[in-house]
C-alpha cells in the first residue's frame, strides 16, 4: 500500500488540467516510475496525486503533413523504441529508450515523464536537445510550444505552470532530415543503471561526405540539467571528416560542461568519459551518415 | 476528498474479476491479497528486481509500482496462469527445471513471465537479444546463466514446431 493522500483520474487533457487548478499541490502521474518509488521512500509520501494514465489519446507516434514528428507524452519507452516512426527517422531515439532501465520499466516509464521530472541524467533529453524538440504545454489557457533546451529551469524542476500538462513532444521536419546521429549512455552496469555521463550527437555532411555541414551534440549528467555544448559544435561545424576535426570537437566539450563528483564517481572521470564519449558518438554519427574518418 | 475504494474489472488468468480497490494499493498487492495469487513475489517494491513482473495486456510490467486501479479493463496473466488444463506445468517452466534456472526460487515467476513476453512473440533471439530481455530480473543465486538457457531451450524447442 503505497503512502499518499488522493488520487484523482483524468481521463482527457480538458479533466487533467481542472483537477491541476483544483489541486495545486498535487503530483502528477504518468507512469509511476519515478513518483512511486519517491512516496515509497517517504520523500513524497502524503501527497495528493493526479493520474493521466487513463488518457489514452496522448500515447502513440504520429508523422504529421509538415515532417514534424509529434511524440505523446504517455508513449512508453518500449513502444517509442519499436514505433515505425521513429525506426525510420529518428532512429538514435529509439537506441535512446532501449537505454532506459529493464524491460519492464521501458513498458512502464514514459517519455514525458522522463522529461518532466527534470533530471539532469535523464536517456531521452540528450537527443531531444539535438533534435531540437519542441514541448507543447497545454493549460487553462490553451497551448503553448517551447523548445526543451529551455524547459529546463534547474535539477529537478522544469518550467511547468500550476495548471499545464505536458501535451506533446515535437521533433520538427527540419531538425532530423538529412542527420544521422548516434546516443552513448556510460554507466556502471548494462541494465538497471543511472547514466555516469551520456551523449548525444547528430550531424548533417555534405554531398561528397566529406564534410560535416552542421553538427549537434548534449550530454546528460554532467551538469544540472541536460545540456548542448554549442562550442563543441561550432568547433566541428565545416570541417573535414577527420580525426583532428573529431578531437578538436570532443576537446571543446570540456569547456562547456561543469560535472561533479558523487558517490557514483569523480568529476575528473565523468569529464574523461564526456570526451571520449563525444568523439566515439561524432564517428559513429558520421559513419551512419555514410561518411568515414581521414587521417 | 475522493473515494478511497474504486470498483475495478479485470480479467485474470483468463477469468473475469472484479474487485473493490484500495486507491493506494499496487497491483502486486491486489494479487496477492485479494486473488491470493502468491507468485508475485515482493521483492525490492521499487521496480528494480522483478519478483512481482506479471504481464498486463501481453507486456511485462513489475506489479509493485502499478497502481491496482490501472488495472480495470486490462488482461493480467501471472504464473499461476501457465497451468494447462490437465494441471500440467508449462514447457517454459519444466526448462527452468531441467536447466537448474531454480534455485531459491523467489526470482523465478517473475523471470519466467519475462520469458513467456519473449517466447509469445515467437521470433528468433540471439544469446545477446535474451539477456536484454532478461536483464530486468535479479537472481542471487544461479548467476543467470542457466535461466539463459531455459529460455532459449523453449525458444529453439517451440520454433522448430
Amino acid at each position: 500500500m503505497y503512502d499518499f493522500k488522493a488520487l484523482y483520474e483524468a481521463k482527457s487533457v480538458d479533466e487533467a488540467v481542472r483537477l491541476r487548478r483544483g489541486h495545486p499541490g498535487a503530483r502528477i502521474i504518468a507512469g509511476g516510475s519515478d513518483v512511486l518509488i519517491r512516496i515509497r521512500n517517504g520523500k513524497w509520501a502524503g501527497a495528493e496525486l493526479i493520474s493521466i494514465h487513463g488518457i489514452d489519446a496522448l500515447r502513440g507516434v504520429k508523422l504529421e503533413d509538415d515532417g514534424t514528428i509529434r511524440i505523446g507524452p504517455l508513449t512508453s519507452f518500449s513502444h517509442l523504441a519499436s514505433d515505425p516512426v521513429i525506426g525510420t527517422h529518428i532512429p538514435v531515439l529509439a537506441e535512446a529508450a532501449n537505454q532506459v532501465g529493464s524491460p519492464q520499466i521501458r513498458n512502464i516509464g514514459t517519455i514525458g515523464g522522463n522529461i518532466c521530472n527534470g533530471s539532469p541524467a535523464a536517456d531521452t533529453p540528450p537527443t531531444l536537445f539535438v533534435l531540437d524538440a519542441q514541448v507543447e504545454l497545454t493549460g487553462t489557457e490553451g497551448a503553448r510550444r517551447v523548445p526543451v533546451r529551455d524547459f529546463y529551469i534547474r535539477a529537478g524542476v522544469v518550467d511547468l505552470k500550476p495548471d499545464e500538462l505536458l501535451t506533446a513532444v515535437l521533433v520538427p521536419g527540419e531538425a532530423y532530415r538529412g542527420y544521422t546521429g548516434h546516443y552513448i549512455k556510460y554507466a556502471m552496469r548494462e541494465a538497471l543503471d543511472i547514466s555516469v555521463v551520456s551523449c548525444s550527437v547528430n550531424v548533417k555532411l555534405t554531398e561528397d561526405k566529406k564534410r560535416i555541414e552542421n553538427v549537434r551534440a548534449a550530454f546528460g549528467a554532467v551538469g544540472p540539467v541536460p545540456l548542448r555544448t554549442p562550442g563543441a559544435e561550432a568547433a566541428a561545424r565545416g570541417g573535414e571528416t577527420t580525426e583532428r576535426t573529431v578531437k578538436a570537437f570532443a576537446s571543446a566539450v570540456l569547456g562547456e560542461i561543469s560535472p561533479w563528483s558523487d558517490w557514483r564517481t569523480s568529476k575528473a572521470f565523468r569529464e574523461h568519459i564526456a570526451e571520449e564519449l563525444a568523439a566515439r558518438a561524432l564517428i559513429r554519427s558520421i559513419e551512419l551518415g555514410g561518411g568515414g574518418i581521414h587521417a | 476528498m475522493p473515494d478511497q475504494y474504486k470498483l475495478i474489472r479485470c480479467t485474470v488468468n483468463g477469468r473475469e474479476k472484479e474487485a473493490m480497490v484500495d486507491v493506494r494499493a499496487s497491483l502486486a498487492d491486489l494479487l496477492r491479497n485479494d486473488f491470493r495469487l502468491t507468485s508475485v513475489k515482493k521483492g525490492c517494491e521499487v521496480g528494480e528486481c522483478g519478483a512481482c513482473n506479471v504481464l498486463i495486456d501481453g507486456e511485462s510490467f513489475n506489479s509493485c509500482i502499478y497502481l491496482a486501479v490501472w488495472a480495470d479493463g486490462k488482461d493480467i496473466l501471472t504464473l499461476e496462469g501457465l497451468e494447462g488444463p490437465d494441471g500440467k506445468i508449462s514447457d517454459i517452466q519444466q526448462a527452468f527445471i531441467d536447466e537448474a534456472a531454480v534455485q531459491c526460487g523467489f526470482c523465478t515467476p517473475g523471470a519466467i513471465m519475462s520469458a513467456v513476453e519473449i517466447l509469445n512473440e515467437g521470433r528468433l533471439l540471439s544469446d545477446e537479444e535474451i539477456r536484454v530481455r532478461m536483464s530486468g530480473h535479479l537472481c542471487r543465486c544461479t548467476g543467470y546463466e542457466n535461466i539463459v538457457r531455459a529460455v532459449k531451450k523453449t525458444m529453439l524447442a517451440r520454433l522448430s514446431q
